[in-house]
């Protein structure tokens, strides 16, 4: 990205009048513009899905800092998506207790059944699996979330059935968040 | 036993609403301290509790509050106080059911911590997993605004506070209170150098306390009974009761309020059910992730801070994970220490290279390709990773503490992957493990 481009970005058409509301009434809690950019990140995401290169400049411009400070802090977090996700994100917990109780078979049988591996996104864009931190029900693993939901007490049926409608297909590489 | 922290929560955890919490003595406590005690009140109440902070460190919570500057000693400004609701340990999950059965517990531990130290912001910085957890906090802060137990002149007292409930962008290093503080400040979340502590210099440069969820549940109720009740509650050393759980292949994996030292083996056997039929106990990790193991001998130790300090280990968080005598030792601190690798922030060398070093080692070795020397790498790392000081902050060493203590009681699975050629508890996946585990 160069100065030229940044001339180029006409916020009014990067940003929705929306989304700049929103943005703007955090800055009420933080004492300098910057102080948001989680929170305009996570606002961006919430229409878009994802936080674009583009989306990433106006936001930038629009709290007055530089985008490449931005992508640092957007990198950062795992619940930031900088490339493009599915309609919902499976988050796949294989922390400790989920890993005891046989999440690697279930994390297998999964992957085959959509055809992704972690950071991919099913072909008819509907699911993107990523790996999480331990999701804090451990009493109940394996657990997964699929998109606000927590499926509890994994097993490979459960899979079988939850993604019933799902055909396995060759998945559009999507890289690594 | 008298339940304390989940007195309001059945079996069917259902969550309270103000009107049933009120009903049960809610906001008693509040009105208590508003009414007759001073802010230095609450905070000596607190310390002759001895109550000690439930995030997994242990500090008391009284002597932590005590720091903050108050009166004439402050300068002007905000003072702060966020709950750190970033659960994410793992093997932890305690804070979850507290926030999504009973929200309201936490706010008023949280408006009594910020009238004791005279804070009129306040946050719950909670992971953004947890949705459940945040729509009722968000839903029970409504009713409270409603009601004027927030916002200006709370009851009548002439003490204001705001409260916001505010979802994480993710990453466990946010646990870390100044990684918690960056994270709030739209930053990177790296923790700071220390001091200044957040006590005098947080967020925004302010003073600020952060205190774990488990700890502000238990303010209500000291403020409320005193501290020679809270005192009567532990079996021994420690003050209090304590929600312990239990995960891995139990009978009946679970969460229960049980007073501070109680035996790890009545946890174990008697609220967990023991191990699943077929499998024996080899060890456990007794506070999350980041403990050293104990092992069978050490059942019938207390579950207090100091006790379990001297075994060689820590209470942490009081969420026990079990291993069993079918779970391959390595494959279990592998699983730990990629974890710990995944989420170091990155800011200091001996935790964003050597803890991928290690990780590589025990892959080496879980995989059949390990070589006696790599035996002396993992000490040598234990050594050099392990130890406060050479590291930012304390992950790294966190995430060491699985591993020596494994090294010490499991010395022999280690031997067997290596001279074997492969996981004795799995021979015929050898490989499968190098593709698991290998993505974002």
């Amino acid at each position: 990205m160069n100065d030229a481009q940044m001339i180029q970005t006409d916020l009014g058409t990067v940003l929705t009048r929306e989304e700049i509301r929103q943005i703007d009434s955090e800055l009420a809690h933080v004492p300098y513009k910057a102080g948001a950019a989680i929170d305009a990140l996570k606002i961006v995401q919430a229409q878009r899905g994802w936080v674009s290169d583009e989306s990433l400049r106006a936001i930038a411009k629009h709290l007055e800092m530089s985008a490449e400070e931005l992508d640092g802090v957007a990198t950062f977090y795992n619940l930031i998506y900088r490339r493009p996700v599915g309609e919902k994100v499976i988050l796949f917990c294989d922390s400790v207790s989920c890993w005891i109780c046989g999440c690697d078979a279930i994390k297998a049988k999964l992957s085959a059944k959509l055809g992704v591996d972690y950071g991919e996104t099913t072909a008819d864009n509907q699911y993107t699996l990523l790996p999480v931190p331990c999701l804090g029900a451990c009493d109940r693993a394996p657990v997964m979330m699929v998109a606000d939901d927590l499926i509890t007490h994994l097993d490979e049926a459960k899979i079988d059935q939850l993604f019933a409608d799902v055909k396995a297909e060759d998945s559009v590489a999507g890289g690594e968040q | 036993m008298e339940k304390v922290l989940t007195r309001n929560i059945g079996s069917e955890q259902t969550p309270t609403d103000l009107k049933a919490y009120g009903a049960n003595g809610g906001y008693q406590g509040l009105r208590k301290a508003l009414r007759e005690l001073s802010p230095k009140d609450c905070q000596t109440v607190i310390s002759d509790s001895n109550l000690r902070g439930r995030g997994g460190a242990g500090f008391p919570t009284g002597m932590k509050w005590s720091f903050v500057p108050m009166g004439d000693s402050c300068t002007p400004g905000h003072k702060y106080l966020v709950c750190n609701a970033d659960e994410m340990e793992p093997g932890a999950f305690k804070d979850r059911l507290l926030m999504e059965c009973d929200p309201h517990q936490l706010i008023e531990g949280m408006i009594l911590a910020a009238y004791t130290i005279g804070a009129d912001i306040s946050y719950v910085f909670i992971r953004g997993e947890y949705v459940v957890a945040i729509e009722r906090l968000r839903g029970a802060l409504a009713e409270c605004y409603a009601s004027g137990l927030l916002g200006e002149n709370i009851l009548g007292s002439g003490f204001s506070l705001e409260m916001h409930v505010h979802p994480s962008a993710g990453r466990y290093i946010c646990g870390e209170e100044t990684a918690l503080i960056n994270a709030l400040e739209g930053k990177r979340a790296n923790p700071r150098a220390k001091p200044p502590f957040p006590q005098v210099s947080g967020l925004w440069g302010r003073p600020t306390i952060v205190n774990n969820v488990e700890t502000l549940c238990n303010i209500p109720h000291i403020i409320d009974r005193g501290a020679d009740w809270y005192k009567t509650l532990g079996r021994g050393e420690d003050s209090g009761t304590k929600m312990f759980g239990v995960s891995g292949r139990v009978k009946n994996p679970g969460c229960w309020e049980l007073p501070m030292g109680t035996p790890i083996r009545e946890i174990l056997e008697v609220h967990a059910g023991g191990m699943q039929d077929g499998l024996q106990l080899r060890g456990f990790l007794p506070g999350g992730g980041s403990t050293d193991f104990l092992v069978p001998e050490h059942l019938d130790l207390a579950m207090d801070y100091n006790v379990i300090g001297k075994a060689g280990s820590r209470m942490g968080t009081g969420t026990l994970i079990i291993l069993d005598d079918q779970t391959c030792p390595v494959g279990m601190v592998l699983n730990l220490i990629r974890f710990f690798a995944h989420e170091s922030c990155g800011f200091c060398t001996p935790c964003r290279e050597g803890l991928p070093w290690t990780r590589q080692v025990l892959q080496d070795i879980e995989d059949g390709r390990g070589q006696l020397e790599d035996l002396e790498t993992l000490a040598y790392q234990v050594k050099y990773i392990g130890a406060m000081g050479n590291t930012h902050c304390a992950l790294a060493p966190g995430a060491m503490e699985p591993l020596q203590s494994a090294l010490k009681y499991f010395r022999d699975d280690f031997d067997r992957h290596i001279s074997g050629g492969c996981c004795p508890y799995h021979p015929h996946k050898a490989r499968q493990h190098q593709q698991i585990g290998t993505g974002a």
